[in-house]
C-alpha cells in the first residue's frame, strides 16, 4: 500500500486519481503508524511552505516524514518541504535535502510562475550527483513535464536532473531513500506516468 | 529553455455532452466529454478546457461529478468555466479535481471576484475568459474592440484591451481570448488584438477563435506572444488531429512539447 500524506495542502486528489489510474492500493492518510507501515511513501502538495511547515509540525509530521526508511517521493510544495529552508515565508523546512528555495528572481518578459510544459534533463550542471535517477528509467535524456511553482530549488548535490527557466533550478532531487520532483508527475501525461511506475517498481 | 506553446482543445458541455457552437448559436452535439477528454490527453493536447453552457441554476449538481470524473481519467491539466460566478462554486470545481476555473460574465459583473478567487486559490487556479468583437465606429472605417458577455449576447462598454489589463492588475494568471468576429470561422486566429494583449500583458494569453489550420497556429506563434491557441471544432470532428497538427508546427519550429 502506498500511503499519500494528508495534510493542509491542494492537489492530493490529483495524486490519488494518478495511483489509481495505474492500478495501485494507495491511501490518503496522516496516521503515524500508518505511514511508517506503508511500503512507499508520497509526499503532494500544492501551496504555501509557511503554513503547510506548520501544520506538519502541530502534528509532529515532520520528524516522522524525515524519519522513514522506505521510497518516499515528495511532489512540487512537497519537494520544496523537503529541502533544508524556503524563501516563502522565511521557513526552516525539513532538511533532507541540502539545498535552499527562492523565490524565481522578477525578470522582465517572463512569467511568474514559471507554469507549462519544460524540460527535464537528466544531466545535470556540474557538481551534482552523476548516475542516472532510478525515476527516469526508460525515458529519453530529455522530456517535457508539468510545472507549476514561483518558488524553485537551487541546483545542490542532491540535484539528478534540472530545468532552466530564469535560472537553472532542480528538477528532480534524490537522496538514500528521498526522491523529489519540482513538477507534477500526476499532470506531465506519459512522461509522468513512467516516472510514477519507476517510484512503485522500486525494491 | 522556455515554456512550449500549448495546443489545447476546448470542450463544450451542455447537459453533460459535448457541443460545439458555430458563431455561438446553432449547436451540434460532438460526443461524451469524458471518452474525448481521455482521447485528446492520448494524442498530445498539452491542456483541456472545458466549457459548462448549461444554462440551469443547479448547474453544480451536473458540473462537480462531471469534473470529477474527468479528473479520474485525464493526466494532463485542464480548466472548467461557465456560469461561475461565485468563491464557493469555484471551490468545489478545484476540488473536484479541476486544475484552474475559468470565469466570463461574473468577472465583468463584479470584478472584485477575480481578487477572491486570486486570493483564496492562488492566481495560477483562475483564468479569465475575455469574449471580444470589433465594433465598428460610426462615421468612420475604424472599429473599437469591446468586451461582450452572456455568452456573446451583451455588450459591455468594456474596452478589451483595458479589461485585460485590469483583470492581470487584480490577480487573474491567464486570460482566455476569444474573438467572436473570427470563432467558428476558421480563418484564422485574431493576430493583430492577440499580439496587442500579449505584449502588453505579464500573463499568459490563449488565443482561440479562428484556428482552422496548422499554418494559422503557427502564424499565432510566429507573430505574437500567445501561450497557447485553444480551438474545438477542428479537433471534435477529426479535421485537424492533434499529433498533425503538432508534427506540422515542429517542422515549422515552433516549439511545441512532442
Amino acid at each position: 500500500m502506498i500511503a499519500i500524506v494528508k495534510y493542509n495542502a491542494g492537489n492530493i486528489g490529483s495524486v490519488k486519481n494518478a495511483l489509481n489510474r495505474l492500478g495501485v492500493d494507495n491511501q490518503v492518510t496522516d496516521d503515524v503508524e500508518q505511514l511508517r507501515a506503508a511500503s512507499k511513501v508520497i509526499f503532494p502538495g500544492v501551496g504555501e511552505a509557511g503554513t503547510a511547515m506548520e501544520y506538519l509540525k502541530d502534528r509532529g509530521l515532520d520528524d516522522v516524514l524525515k524519519n522513514l526508511t522506505q521510497p518516499f517521493l515528495g511532489i512540487c510544495l512537497g519537494m520544496q518541504l523537503m529541502c533544508h529552508h524556503s524563501e516563502e515565508g522565511d521557513t526552516p523546512c525539513l532538511g533532507i535535502f541540502d539545498t535552499h528555495v527562492q523565490r524565481f528572481p522578477a525578470t522582465p518578459g517572463m512569467k511568474v510562475p514559471h507554469m507549462g510544459w519544460n524540460l527535464i534533463q537528466s544531466t545535470p550542471p556540474t557538481g551534482s550527483l552523476q548516475q542516472p535517477s532510478a525515476l527516469l528509467a526508460g525515458l529519453p535524456h530529455s522530456s517535457d513535464v508539468y510545472y507549476v511553482h514561483s518558488y524553485y530549488a537551487e541546483v545542490c548535490k542532491n540535484t539528478v536532473a534540472a530545468c532552466e527557466y530564469i535560472v537553472p533550478f532542480s528538477s528532480m532531487l534524490q537522496k538514500d531513500n528521498y526522491y523529489a520532483t519540482q513538477f507534477h508527475p500526476e499532470k506531465s501525461a506519459g512522461v509522468g506516468e513512467q516516472i510514477l511506475k519507476n517510484f512503485i517498481n522500486l525494491p | 529553455m522556455s515554456v512550449k506553446k500549448r495546443i489545447i482543445p476546448c470542450l463544450d458541455i451542455k447537459d453533460g455532452r459535448t457541443v460545439k457552437g458555430i458563431n455561438f448559436v446553432g449547436l451540434r452535439d460532438a460526443g461524451d466529454p469524458v471518452t474525448l477528454a481521455r482521447q485528446y490527453a492520448d494524442q498530445g493536447a498539452d491542456e483541456l478546457c472545458f466549457l459548462d453552457i448549461t444554462a440551469t441554476i443547479e448547474k453544480r449538481d451536473t458540473l462537480i461529478p462531471l469534473v470529477r470524473e474527468i479528473a479520474a481519467v485525464l493526466n494532463i491539466p485542464f480548466t472548467v468555466g461557465g456560469g461561475i460566478n461565485d468563491v464557493m462554486l469555484a471551490k468545489e470545481i478545484i476540488k473536484a479535481g479541476a486544475d484552474k476555473v475559468a470565469i466570463n460574465s461574473a468577472a465583468v459583473k463584479r470584478p472584485d471576484l477575480i481578487n477572491e478567487l486570486a486570493a483564496q486559490l492562488g492566481s495560477q487556479c483562475v483564468v479569465v475568459a475575455v469574449d471580444t468583437k470589433a465594433i465598428k465606429l460610426p462615421d468612420s472605417d475604424k472599429s473599437i474592440d469591446k468586451v461582450f458577455v452572456a455568452g456573446g449576447r451583451v455588450e459591455t462598454s468594456l474596452e478589451t484591451i483595458a479589461w485585460c489589463a485590469e483583470c492581470e492588475q487584480r490577480g487573474a494568471g491567464e486570460i482566455l481570448l476569444t474573438s467572436m468576429d473570427h470563432d467558428g470561422t476558421k480563418n484564422g486566429f485574431a493576430l493583430q488584438l492577440t499580439d496587442l494583449i500579449s505584449r502588453r500583458l505579464g500573463i499568459p494569453i490563449i488565443a482561440s477563435g479562428g484556428g482552422g489550420t496548422a499554418a494559422h497556429f503557427e502564424t499565432l506563434f510566429k507573430d505574437t506572444h500567445a501561450s497557447a491557441g485553444l480551438a474545438a471544432s477542428i479537433f471534435h470532428f477529426g479535421e485537424l488531429p492533434v499529433p498533425e497538427l503538432k508534427k506540422q508546427l515542429i517542422t515549422a519550429g515552433v516549439s511545441v512539447r512532442r
